[in-house]
């Protein structure tokens, strides 16, 4: 696609914060490609984030945009999106966001299926705070409160996001901007909560760390220790060849990993409505 | 005639809420504000409008600050611990000026204290939980025909100055039943959020005016410092917005008290009373009148900001003022600054989870009384010495 996602850009809120080589941006293109080639009306969109360099993102975002409090950004989505089903609302959250103070919030969005889009920056690290140990940081890498290496076992996103119940759940890597953009298509047109993990770079802190300092070393990071598309058309996965365990001992698979049309929650909670004012005037 | 019903606090404070336009209840269960809950769970989809149970009630309270940004009159309800739990957000309604109501039924605290038993001990949380400077209205109701009222206000509140409005109730008047002449559509005033004349161009934080998302206009919120048109600022220019948003209230100091008196006209004891302790402290006034002594009470609705130019006038008139409350002295601080030393002030605390009784408050009220007489006679002895 062209230049055409620049429309969607405040021009006047750039340069962004981010460190020469963070995978933020790559990320933002592929969300703005997405909704250009969706053809979205730019009114109607919101973008909700919670707190952290991810957090940063709507700023430079010309949509209705709140940046909310750290870990809460589904909750106000979940308030936004059912006072005004009309809106198109994508949530933008770190992996701490997400899944440490946030992670009541995640789970229960998955399992609630409000139609809300989740992607979640995941960079494997506490960026906006300066380095510390994230949930999602590998074990045995270092950060800045986990100097000599983290004992603590990573939460999988996408296992949690399947197990907790969301409808649509992906997971890509910055370094893959065309699968992302066209994922992200994918699961914003899902109706129902869609999850994307989305694996970024943070050559800043989780790169100087952990010896890929160097943004290009951090892509190829990425690339290295993620594995092939896998691309589940079939609803839920047999455990005994679930692509996420097969994956899970030494690379983190990429793909989509449950795609299932289901009533997402707008609609269950329309119909209880149509038969409580239906009860109420049958009453009267 | 009119018609009467006899209610809940609670139930009261839920019908309130439908009659002032809500029409988005997000909230987590908690003693002894689930009532209001469970009503609305039903109320609420009847009439096409959004009830929701949330995970807790940090996700309550940032639900109901997006659904208003979605356009909607938002409430919750919770009591002490949940109400713990919603300080961030409170501050982040208060920075993004964010019009919502939050009841808070007190109950014994701290922690899980008393579940059951109620209390007035979330007074200066209520004003202060949240961390830094900040602008929240904060009301209270004494029985059940006044929780009604006081949610409309609460609401009205809210959209008209563009504020979280906070509305201490406790476990006694949430559970208590009282026949109230239930308000017809009308007898109160609703007010509904000033629209902006027009959307293009609209600056979500340069005045009272309120535009939802997708109405068209696009702009930021953020609980950052922020301008006029929601960006970040700092310095001081973020000194400005804070002392604009604060001011907005403060300012509005005497428009936004409301006190109910009795027999304050000729009073030499004032009590000054709020939320349930103004009944007793009601009929305290007249066993301390039918024993010769001319109390009477100033009831406060509203807490904050602090009606100080009510107080201050009760000081000018009598030489004591009797301050009951259900803990250990936390409004009294507030009336003692009013005072300003005009006349004595007296704290009655009571944290057994029982009700002040009107005795209680009377023999406090003449032993201060007696303690004066003693100091005066001391003081003018004194005098004697020097001269
Ligand atoms: C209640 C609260 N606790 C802590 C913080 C400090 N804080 C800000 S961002 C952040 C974590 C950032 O990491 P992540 O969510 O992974 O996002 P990233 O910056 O990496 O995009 C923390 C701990 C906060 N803002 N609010
Ligand atoms: S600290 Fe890391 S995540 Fe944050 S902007 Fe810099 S590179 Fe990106």
């Amino acid at each position: 696609m062209s230049e055409g996602y620049r429309k969607f850009l405040r021009m006047k809120q750039l340069p962004h914060v981010w460190c020469p080589g963070c995978g933020n941006g790559m990320i933002v293109k592929a969300l703005l490609e997405a909704v250009g080639e969706l053809g979205l009306e730019q009114d109607k969109v919101v973008v909700v984030s919670g707190i952290g360099c991810s957090g940063r993102t709507p700023f430079v975002l010309d949509f209705n945009t709140m940046h909310t409090t750290h870990g809460r950004a589904l909750a106000f989505a979940t308030g936004i999106k059912l006072a005004n089903p009309e809106l198109k609302v994508i949530v933008i959250m770190g992996d701490g966001d997400a899944s440490a103070i946030g992670g009541n919030h995640f789970i229960h969005s998955c399992r609630r299926n409000l139609d809300l889009t989740a992607l979640i920056f995941n960079n494997g690290i506490y960026g906006l705070t300066g380095g510390q140990l994230a949930p999602t940081t590998p074990t045995g890498k270092r950060s800045t409160t986990t100097p000599t290496g983290s004992i603590d076992a990573p939460f999988d996103l996408v296992r949690l996001a399947l197990g907790a119940g969301a409808g649509f759940v992906a997971r890509t890597t910055s370094f893959d901007h065309k699968v992302m953009a066209s994922l992200m298509k994918r699961a914003i047109s899902y109706r129902g909560f869609a999850v994307m993990d989305i694996l970024t770079s943070c050559p800043t802190y989780f790169g100087r760390m952990n010896e890929v300092a160097e943004p290009y070393d951090m892509v190829h990071y990425l690339r290295d220790t993620t594995s092939a598309m896998h691309d589940c058309t079939c609803g839920e996965t047999d455990e005994a060849e679930d692509p996420v365990v097969a994956g899970a001992a030494a690379l983190m698979s990429t793909g989509v990993f449950r795609d299932e049309a289901r009533e997402d929650y707008g609609t269950l909670y329309g119909r209880k409505v149509a038969a409580a004012v239906e009860r109420q005037r049958s009453a009267t | 005639m009119k018609s009467q019903r006899l209610v809940q606090g609670n139930e009261a404070c839920a019908h309130a809420a439908m009659y002032a336009g809500c029409n988005f209840y997000a909230g987590y269960p908690i003693t002894p504000s689930s009532e209001v809950m469970e009503i609305l769970s039903y109320e609420l989809p009847a009439r096409g409008r959004v009830f929701i149970q949330m995970e807790d009630e940090i996700a309550s309270i940032s639900a109901i600050i997006g659904a208003a940004w979605g356009g909607a009159k938002t409430l919750t309800a919770t009591s002490g611990p949940g109400f713990s739990l919603m300080q961030e957000g409170i501050g982040y309604a208060a920075i993004t000026e964010t019009p919502c109501v939050i009841v808070n039924c007190q109950r014994w605290g701290p922690s899980t204290g008393q579940p059951t038993k109620g209390a007035q001990g979330d007074v200066m949380q209520a004003i202060w939980g949240t961390h830094g400077d900040h602008p929240v209205i904060v009301l209270t109701a004494s029985n059940v025909r006044d929780t009604f009222e006081m949610t409309v206000r609460a609401f009205n509140l809210a959209e008209k100055h563009r504020v979280p409005v906070i509305l201490l109730i406790d476990e006694v008047v949430a559970h208590m039943r009282e026949n109230i002449d239930w308000p017809e559509p009308g007898d109160l005033e609703v007010i509904e959020r000033a629209r902006p004349a027009e959307a293009k161009g609209f600056r979500p934080f340069a005045g009272d005016a309120f535009l939802p998302f997708g109405a068209g206009a696009r702009f930021h919120v953020t609980g950052l410092a922020h301008g006029p048109e929601g960006f970040a600022v700092s310095d001081e220019a973020a000194a400005k917005e804070l002392r604009r948003m604060v001011g907005k209230i403060m300012d509005r100091k005497v428009e936004l008290a409301m006190a109910d008196r009795y027999l304050l006209e000729d009073a030499e004891v004032g009590i000054v009373a709020y939320g349930i302790t103004a009944r007793p402290a009601q009929a305290a006034v007249d066993l301390l009148r039918a024993e010769g002594v001319r109390a009477g009470l100033l009831n406060l609705k509203t807490l904050w900001p602090f009606p100080d130019h009510l107080v201050a006038e009760v000081s000018e008139r009598v030489g004591l003022i009797v301050s009951p409350e259900l803990n250990m002295g936390q409004l009294v601080r507030e009336i003692e600054r009013a005072a300003a030393g005009r006349c004595a002030v007296r704290a009655v605390g009571r944290v057994d989870g029982h009700l002040l009784t009107p005795a209680q408050i009377a023999t406090e009220a003449m032993d201060a009384l007696r303690a004066g007489a003693d100091r005066g006679m001391a003081e003018r002895s004194a005098e004697g010495v020097r001269a």
